[in-house]
């Protein structure tokens, strides 16, 4: 075991991976001589060279179409985009190209490809650093989407993601990167194809991914000296949605609770609503809910930013409400 | 006096200019058949046709070898048949038939091969030209020597997307050959009215990349041009921008009332086909062979046209009966091909 952050986590993955497979480069703005917008890739450049760790102009649309052509020339690139909002220069080239290449082409045509970014809010960057665009991309068929929100995750999905013969999305929260926990040494692929209950409970179940996890940890912790024992299921990732680890929790606990960063409407916080009602609607004890983000481009002042975001405060409050506990 | 026997070299260009012929005559005559069979509903969705346009494809595609990529747009029949795809799989591929060279899945706009290494049919307009700069890429770092053939039209050009990718490939020294087809029009939007720069060729130096402008209705000419291009791609191992200068005598799509532009105009250019120029070009290096008493078997006879025209037909309506007899993938496998179907080893 080792003391590690999140961020080395994430840059152990990329080592090893090009370590162990000459196909592998990264790419992106601002990897190399910079080290990464988030320090990520520091010391890769030194250590890989010029080559393999791919500084790249502000095109993000030529340089995630170039990452598909690539994978198609028999590469693994991991596309590095800077932050979530960027990856709007470059949504043609995922969802017109890197989602579709396969089916257009008949099967022929499979994309091998890593996009990595960062998301999230939390670090008072505003209303076009900070969003959390993940539930958008995740109603994309063709691509998959992973957002780690453990060590393990963040080191070991990396290494997933590149054996994978189609594109993947990586989600890393800004806010995480500093995170810091142990981690064995011998960490590699991890399975993505299921959530993870990260904590038992009988009742209540809060679902949820990315840093929310961490607050709806800390949410279920406060809540269990008061006697309310909640469940927490860190759905790892958002394509394809392990729709019957979460159900089956609700099954169990007759409740749930979903927690998203991501604006409400239209969110991948409905879409899991939708499958409990498909799935476990007779099971359940009280209505559904959810806590998401305020319905705003996120602000700039931190109390703003704060009343913007999911809060343990709020989980709290929502579970107490639910359990008929509330003060 | 009886006239010499042809040389080698004559009998070579005879030859040439004949198979350059009638690859030219195979995208005309498939491409009246789509029209034909759009009309008669057996061919849906949006049709593209080449019409006018063949030079470009079956110029440049003498110079791209076996192993090398191309990648082209949603109006890429021409580029298909050009690059070995049959006539039938493309006819099944725009009848929606399994048979078809993306199975039915892509349609007219995305004809696909990867035996042939073909690209696409991409249908976003600059779409292409990244993903041709990366396969570029993938060839430099695996040290294979081999280019990326990249055509788009004029109407890519004031896509961002035009400018990254000749800035990356530029600046990364990507093997990349640029085929530029300016027919005049992006759908209904002349040249004039959408770039304050109309000379395409011009844009490549604010890149530092090498350009040509040539004659797009000439074969020889694109022929020759394309050639050239690709051998600087081949040694210097960078991009070239080959911009062709063309038009298309056919509508935009089979949906285009074509109020942009004047009769008098398409019939202006339509003097300027490429077939019969061709065909032209042969007669009078002919006569001026005669006139040096080096024989007259350097032409296209009566015969020799008559005899590809129903080589042709017969390819087309081969292909046309091929997709008709096809068959139509089953229902139960709508959701293929959404993720590939072998597993993971984790």
């Amino acid at each position: 075991m080792s003391r590690i952050t999140y961020r080395e986590a994430v840059r152990e993955g990329i080592r090893e991976a090009l370590r162990k497979d000459s196909r592998v480069f990264l790419m992106g703005e601002d990897v190399g001589a910079y080290g990464g917008c988030y320090a990520v890739s520091k010391g890769l450049l030194q250590e890989f060279g010029p080559d393999r760790i791919r500084d790249t102009p502000l095109s993000e649309s030529a340089f995630v179409g170039v990452g598909i052509g690539a994978a198609l020339g028999g590469m693994r690139p991991i596309v590095e985009v800077m932050t979530v909002n960027f990856s709007l220069l470059a949504l043609d080239q995922i969802l017109n190209s890197a989602a579709t290449y396969l089916h257009m082409s008949g099967g022929q045509f499979n994309v091998p490809l890593v996009i990595r970014m960062a998301t999230g809010a939390g670090r008072q960057l505003a209303a076009q650093h900070a969003h959390s665009l993940e539930g958008m991309y995740a109603h994309i068929p063709g691509i998959k989407v992973l957002t780690p929100a453990t060590l393990e995750d963040a080191r070991g999905m990396l290494a997933t993601a590149l054996e994978d013969p189609d594109p993947v999305l990586i989600f890393e929260h800004c806010n995480l990167y500093n995170m810091e926990g142990e981690l064995a040494d011998g960490a590699g692929a991890v399975n993505i194809d299921r959530s993870r209950v990260v904590r038992s409970g009988r009742d209540a179940t809060i679902i949820t991914y990315s840093a929310s996890v961490v607050k709806a940890l800390e949410a279920a912790n406060n809540l269990s000296s008061e006697g309310i024992e909640c469940e927490v299921i860190d759905l790892r990732t958002l394509r394809p949605l392990d729709t019957e680890t979460f159900v089956d929790s609700v099954r169990r606990t007759h409740r749930a609770l979903v927690v998203d960063e991501g604006w409400r409407s239209g969110s991948i916080s409905a879409e899991i609503i939708a499958r409990i009602m498909e799935n476990a609607f007779y099971d359940l004890d009280s209505p559904v809910e959810r806590i998401c983000s305020a319905e705003v481009p996120m602000p700039y002042a931190k109390h703003l930013e704060d009343a913007a975001l999911p809060r343990v405060e709020t989980i709290v409050h929502m579970i107490r409400t639910m359990t008929g506990k509330a003060a | 006096m009886k006239e010499p026997a042809p040389t080698v070299f004559q009998r070579l260009e005879r030859e040439r200019g004949l198979h350059l012929l009638k690859e030219m005559l195979r995208i005309r005559r498939f491409e009246e058949k789509c029209a034909e069979l759009y009309s008669a509903m057996k061919i849906r969705g949006f049709l593209h046709l080449y019409i006018g346009e063949e030079a470009v494809a079956v110029g440049v595609m003498q110079s791209i070898k076996s192993d090398d990529a191309v990648v082209a747009t949603y109006r890429e029949h021409g580029h298909a048949l050009a690059r070995g795809i049959s006539a039938r799989q493309i006819m099944a591929e725009m009848f929606g038939k399994v048979e078809g060279c993306s199975r039915g899945r892509g349609g007219s706009m995305h004809l696909f091969d990867a035996a042939r290494r073909f690209y696409g049919g991409n249908a976003i307009v600059g779409g292409g030209l990244p993903i041709a700069v990366g396969l570029a890429l993938a060839d430099k770092m695996q040290q294979r020597p081999r280019i990326t053939c990249c055509f788009f039209g004029e109407g890519a050009v004031a896509e961002g997307e035009f400018h990254e990718s000749m800035n990356l490939a530029a600046l990364w020294k990507l093997p990349v050959l640029f085929v530029c087809e300016n027919n005049l029009y992006a759908m209904g939007t002349a040249l004039a009215r959408s770039e304050s720069v109309t000379d395409i060729s011009r844009k490549a130096s604010a890149y530092a990349v090498r350009s040509e402008a040539v004659d797009g209705m000439d074969v020889l000419a694109v022929d020759a041009a394309a050639a050239q291009a690709a051998a600087s791609v081949r040694t210097s191992g960078e991009p070239y921008l080959l911009e062709c200068r063309t038009y298309r005598f056919r509508a935009h799509s089979m949906f285009d009332p074509e109020l942009y532009r004047t009769k008098a105009e398409v019939e202006e250019w339509k003097k300027r086909d490429p077939i019969p120029m061709l065909i032209s070009q042969m007669a009078a290096k002919r006569e001026r062979d005669s006139a040096k008493h080096l024989g007259d078997d350097a032409l296209v006879s009566e015969e020799d046209l008559a005899r590809i025209e129903k080589e042709v037909a017969a390819e087309v309506d081969d292909a046309a009966t091929f997709a008709d007899a096809g068959s139509l993938e089953s229902v139960d496998e709508l959701t293929r091909f959404v993720y590939s179907e072998r597993r993971r080893p984790v």
